[in-house]
């Protein structure tokens, strides 16, 4: 199986790739659109400040190729953030595949949103295997609002997606190549779709 | 609901880990990735690596080790030790670390909290402060805890956080190696002041300890290294009771 991590300039995909490689998968790390277009699944993955990602996405053309991709597509981390239709994070327009708006966390509790927290109200084949006893880690301190795309939420101050899917485009806001083994059951979900 | 964590720390020399360890059934109790692994599989909520290495070519056994460590380990991990540079941190980050741990470089130069941050994001920034209480005054240590600065403890945490900082490791030297509690009330003065989460580490002898740091402390985490390493606190069972004392805990 064919599977590419997007190569922009946001984040350390190295984690991503050791969890596939744990899995037994060796991914090709590209930002060419055909190679984009041709793999059999492919992984956004990102960490760092949307603004920033967002104008290297759109440096490489990623942002008009991502949309129009019709295998299964999975988002990590700021690369849900940049699924979504807008970000507060410096007032950044995103690829719109969620019609979400990404906001910031509350001040009233320490942010970043560091560590381990439970998902619930699972939905779908990413959650397979997963149950409301399941913990993520996350490290975030902008979040997805709750919406009809949502596949698994979680609760910081908040309500707010964990996961969300529609069509082949999937997304988790936590980091599943950190996540032990329920972190890697998704991974493992999203190889076998 | 967000857990709180429980950290052991690894201490790193030359790419092998020093300070006894006695796991019974580990092959090589030097190897950090076996021993992190163990962890890992105890429930550990995350590693610190803290490299001791002194010489500038022995570092470079660290980027290897950090390669290793992230290839077979599915948790979070953070490195710390003689970090001072975006060249040490991008070497680190590239290779597979999550957070990287600064201490003194940071307080020789606190601009570099703010290079990194914005180079990297604050999420894996974090800065580390050995703290010393001496004449009335809860001050900021370099070098191991060995020279005090002029920094006060409290404030520096908040310029810390102020510049970049995406959590806190704060270590009581007064308490370090003593197996009699945490600093508490620190602790509770750092957390309440940074809006950031803090980990404390320093003094953790018994599973009440660790009660104590979380509730009167107010940490968001807590490392420790000789009484995981030894098995004097098993981390699960820790965790366990923890979880008993209606601390959220991951199990």
């Amino acid at each position: 199986m064919k599977v590419a991590i997007i190569k922009y300039n946001a984040g350390n995909v190295q984690s991503v790739t050791f969890a596939l490689n744990r899995l037994g998968i060796e991914p090709v790390l590209s930002n060419d659109p055909e190679v984009l277009k041709s793999a059999d699944k492919v992984i956004f993955p990102g960490v760092g400040e949307a603004s920033t990602a967002m104008a290297s996405v759109k440096e490489n053309g990623l942002d008009k190729i991502i949309p129009g991709l019709k295998q299964p597509f999975l988002g990590i981390c700021l690369g849900l953030q940049l699924m979504c239709r807008h970000s507060e994070e410096n007032d950044t327009p995103c690829l719109g595949v969620f019609d979400l708006e990404v906001k910031k966390f509350p001040p009233n509790e320490k942010v970043p949103h560091m560590g381990w927290n439970k998902i619930h109200s699972l939905k779908g084949p990413l959650m397979n295997g997963l149950t409301n006893d399941a913990y993520l880690y996350f490290v975030h301190s902008y979040y997805a609002e709750m919406g009809g795309s949502t596949i698994a939420q979680s609760d910081y101050m908040v309500p707010f997606s964990a996961a969300l899917q529609k069509g082949n485009f999937y997304a988790v806001q936590a980091h599943p190549e950190k996540s032990g083994v329920d972190g890697a059951r998704i991974l493992k979900n999203f190889i076998e779709l | 609901m967000l857990t709180k964590r429980i950290i052991p720390c690894l201490d790193i020399k030359d790419g092998r880990t020093v300070k006894g360890v006695n796991f019974v059934d580990l092959r090589d109790a030097g190897d950090p990735v076996e021993l992190g692994a163990r962890y890992a599989a105890e429930m550990a909520d995350e590693l610190v690596f803290l490299d001791i290495t002194a010489t500038v070519e022995k570092r470079k056994t660290l980027v290897e080790l950090v390669r290793h460590v992230a290839r077979e380990i599915n948790i979070p991990f953070t490195v710390g030790g003689g970090i001072s540079s975006i060249a040490d941190v991008s070497a680190l980050l590239n290779a597979g670390a999550d957070k990287v741990s600064i201490n003194s470089s940071a307080v020789k130069r606190p601009e570099l909290i703010d290079e990194l941050s914005r180079e990297f994001g604050n999420q894996c920034i974090v800065v580390a402060i050995d703290s010393r209480f001496a004449d009335g005054v809860h001050v900021v240590n370099t070098h191991g805890g060995r020279t005090p600065t002029a920094l006060e403890t409290i404030k520096w945490a908040r310029e810390a956080e102020n510049r970049g900082a995406g959590e806190i490791l704060l270590t009581s030297m007064d308490h370090d190696g003593t197996k009699a509690g945490f600093a508490d009330e620190l602790t509770a003065k750092v957390s309440e002041t940074v809006g950031v989460p803090v980990i404390a580490s320093g003094g953790g002898g018994t599973q009440e300890h660790f009660l104590d740091v979380f509730t009167k402390g107010k940490a968001d985490a807590a490392l420790a290294a000789s009484i995981f390493h030894f098995q004097e606190v098993p981390i699960k069972e820790l965790k366990e009771y923890l979880r008993d004392q209606n601390i959220p805990m991951r199990l």
